[in-house]
């Protein structure tokens, strides 16, 4: 099987190393990677701001480099949940401003082989033990776009369960949204703030060592909340710890 | 005696006020995860919720698709049964109809059941202009009115009060507006309750005109419909001679059969109650035309439209007026929980005010302006939400005629307005960053220059990157982007 990922932005410009993580994962899984060079923003940015036209070109970016591959794997809910929830519309409103059909039969087409990481792993390959090898206490956030917006449920906690060596501490009031929010963050500043502040101390109080979630845009937030506080609960992407192996630890 | 709204400063400033004060904030906290505990359980008792919650989206969508029809046979039914029906464009026609039918009753006293459509137009305000004193009954209503106060919650007006907040507004404003509060009055709630009851007992028994607004219209009766818990609307709806009802046209519902629905959602959504403590229903003056001395001789209805046909013109925007004003979006929206009601600059706070306010009033002002960007777009309210009003996508819709400009409809009439003000600069740096993300080689040479930058490792960023870097350190930059360790390990041009 061969799938493609879509690393996203934030992710290849701020956090390669949980785009590094997915490939390792995959190809441990029996997964050929592919990384179509032509990929870009998914628009999110833009279009939750209010700039819808200024997505629908990166739109048919990421729809054209993703042409032709039956799984296109993202590890970012947020980004996933654009995809599902907000092309299809962005194609409907351009054909209705007279912008022709073309954006929402690219958005059609796109929208069935887009999977979240968790997604991918849990549905399409059947694998909750990835035979990860972690032995830290983790708790888990899970971002609202994946728990909300694309309903991932327990998929994400019980890939960690499934991890060798790794202690699972819920999270208190772990459905309630970290903050960050996009432009949200710098727009509001200090309700974002308070918002995170409340997170990590949520995550400080379970005693955990990693406070792990499935999108990097979040944790950013959280890990500079949690750096400016001097905590030592650090922040990692999932697929970082799924992809941790007691042959390859990660350091 | 009230505060007002007017001129409110933007969402984000009023909210840093409220997210400081750890008296509010340690009050809110409290009050909003409790209901919105109560609220999970009371709803996850019914098993045929999501149809309950999809057979509510549908009357009401029925309903406002063919508004014109039900509001005209509404009319008629309510005449028929005795009353009178007036016809408010907006809130000043609506507060000099209002005014206009108590100063020909010749009282200058009237009881207020909870409204929030009374509140939306000022008429308060407006009575006390013409020289008439209104009492709000509602004991939450109480609370901010002797206080001189704003509301800042739909359901529970005083959220942002505790109980000594409470005593110490009783004991020293009650005196003034009729029967003081008993002498030591504590903070026990049994005799806080106790102390409202017989000061607003004396008003309700002294009163000979009432004004209420009212949950639901049915349009095949003309029936009149109001959800309480307390038992002090039922007084201002039964004991004056005159009851004044102010109601959005959007409250209507087809027929007598649809109030199954709302009797069930309601309630769980709001108080977390399987069924209200009141529900009072009313059909014009009754059998016998108010012949029989059992309550009111006279009804007045005042449909006010104030905003509402223009908002029902626009195609996304209009699901919001399927609201039943149960506050369940509020109970769960983390950002209402730090920015408190207030920070909304309307009577309308939290998700569904974000998407009402600037629907209703306009994008013109500050407040107004701001609001769609009130939210991190988290869907917590949507997913509550008893009428499925997809609170985000409004949101969304409403940032992008901010920022962007665009049709409108105002005063009936289809127009285009402007951008808001403020959001050049946003423009452009959201079009840069486009062009940017639209060609490979530009992100991949901007992408080099971040990573020769992460030497730097500044703690605070100059103009609006302070906005991060006030509470939050920015993320650590790696050495290399993702595509360009694909290139060198894959061998592949990324």
């Amino acid at each position: 099987m061969r799938a493609a990922l879509f690393v996203t932005c934030v992710n290849d410009a701020l956090y390669p190393r949980t785009g590094i993580a997915v490939v390792r994962l995959l190809e441990r899984l029996g997964v050929g990677v592919d990384f179509p060079a032509a990929q870009s923003c998914c628009g999110q940015p833009q279009y939750n701001t209010g700039y819808r036209r200024e997505s629908e070109p990166l739109l048919r970016r990421t729809a054209e480099a993703f042409a032709g591959y039956p799984y296109v794997v993202t590890p970012s809910g947020s980004c996933a949940a654009m995809v599902r929830t907000h092309y299809p519309r962005i194609g409907r409103l351009a054909e209705r401003e007279g912008r022709g059909p073309g954006l929402a039969a690219l958005a059609e087409e796109l929208v069935p082989r887009v999977f979240e990481l968790t997604e991918f792993l849990v549905d399409v390959l059947g694998v909750t033990d990835v035979g990860a090898y972690f032995p830290h206490t983790v708790t888990y956030h899970p971002s609202c776009h994946g728990l909300r917006g694309l309903g991932l449920g327990e998929r994400p906690q019980r890939l960690l369960r499934a991890v060798k060596g790794l202690d699972l501490v819920e999270l208190p009031d772990a459905g309630e949204c970290c903050g960050f929010g996009g432009t949200f963050a710098v727009k509001n500043p200090d309700v974002s703030v308070a918002m995170g502040t409340d997170k990590t101390g949520n995550a400080v109080g379970t005693g955990a060592d990693v406070l792990c979630g499935a999108d990097n845009s979040c944790l950013a937030h959280l890990d500079g909340i949690l750096r400016r506080r001097g905590e030592a609960v650090r922040t990692l992407h999932l697929a970082e710890i799924l992809a941790s192996t007691e042959e390859e630890p990660l350091t | 005696m009230s505060g007002t709204f007017m001129g409110m400063p933007a969402f984000p400033d009023a909210a840093r006020e409220a997210v400081r004060d750890p008296v509010l904030r340690a009050n809110l906290r409290h009050a909003t995860h409790t209901i919105r505990d109560k609220r999970a359980r009371a709803v996850a008792e019914l098993a045929d919720w999501e149809r309950l919650r999809a057979a509510g989206k549908a009357v009401k969508d029925h309903a406002l698709r063919h508004l014109d029809r039900h509001l005209v046979q509404l009319e008629e039914a309510v005449t028929a049964a005795g009353g009178t029906v007036h016809w408010a464009a907006d809130a000043d026609e609506a507060n000099r109809i209002v005014t206009g039918l108590v100063l020909a009753t010749g009282h200058r006293e009237v009881v207020k059941v909870k409204s929030m459509a009374t509140q939306e137009i000022g008429l308060n305000e407006a009575l006390e202009a013409a020289g008439i004193a209104a009492y709000e009954t509602d004991l939450a209503e109480l609370i901010v009115q002797l206080g001189h106060d704003r509301p800042s919650h739909i359901l529970v007006p005083a959220i942002h009060r505790n109980r000594a907040e409470i005593r110490d507004v009783f004991t020293a404003e009650m005196g003034r507006w009729g029967r003081p509060a008993p002498e030591g009055l504590g903070d026990d709630p049994r005799e806080l309750a106790e102390a409202a009851r017989l000061h607003l007992r004396e008003k309700f028994l002294r009163a000979k005109v009432g004004i209420s607004g009212a949950n639901f219209m049915v349009a095949e009766t003309g029936t009149m419909v109001v959800f309480e818990s307390e038992g002090n609307g039922r007084m201002c709806l039964t004991l004056p001679e005159t009851l004044i009802s102010v109601v959005g046209i959007e409250k209507v519902v087809p027929t007598f059969r649809d109030l199954e629905i709302f009797l069930q959602t309601l309630p769980r959504s709001s108080t977390a109650e399987r069924m209200n403590p009141y529900t009072t229903m009313w059909t014009g003056l009754g059998p016998s035309r108010g012949a029989d001395g059992d309550g009111p001789s006279a009804f007045h209805l005042v449909l006010l439209d104030n905003g509402r046909t223009d908002t029902l013109a626009d195609e996304v925007g209009r699901q919001a007026l399927r609201c039943i004003r149960c506050s369940a979006c509020l109970n769960v929206c983390p950002v209402y929980e730090r920015a408190g009601g207030h920070a909304y600059g309307s009577v309308y706070p939290g998700p569904i005010g974000a998407v009402l306010s600037p629907q209703l009033r306009g994008t013109g002002s500050a407040i107004d302006a701001s609001l769609p960007y009130a939210s991190t777009l988290c869907g917590a309210c949507y997913e509550v939400c008893p009428v499925a009003i997809d609170i985000p996508e409004i949101l969304v819709h409403l940032r992008e005629r901010v920022a962007q400009g665009g049709p409108v409809t105002l005063g009936g009439v289809r127009v285009r307005i402007r951008p808001a003000r403020g959001h050049t600069a946003e423009r452009a740096a959201m079009r840069a960053a486009r062009l940017l993300l639209d060609r490979p080689g530009a992100l991949r040479a901007g992408e080099r220059l971040l990573a020769r930058a992460r030497r730097l490792r500044p703690r605070r960023l100059p103009g609006p990157g302070r906005a991060w870097t006030d509470g939050r350190e920015l993320p650590q930059l790696p050495a290399e982007s993702f595509r360009t360790w694909w290139a060198r390990e894959r061998g592949e041009r990324a």
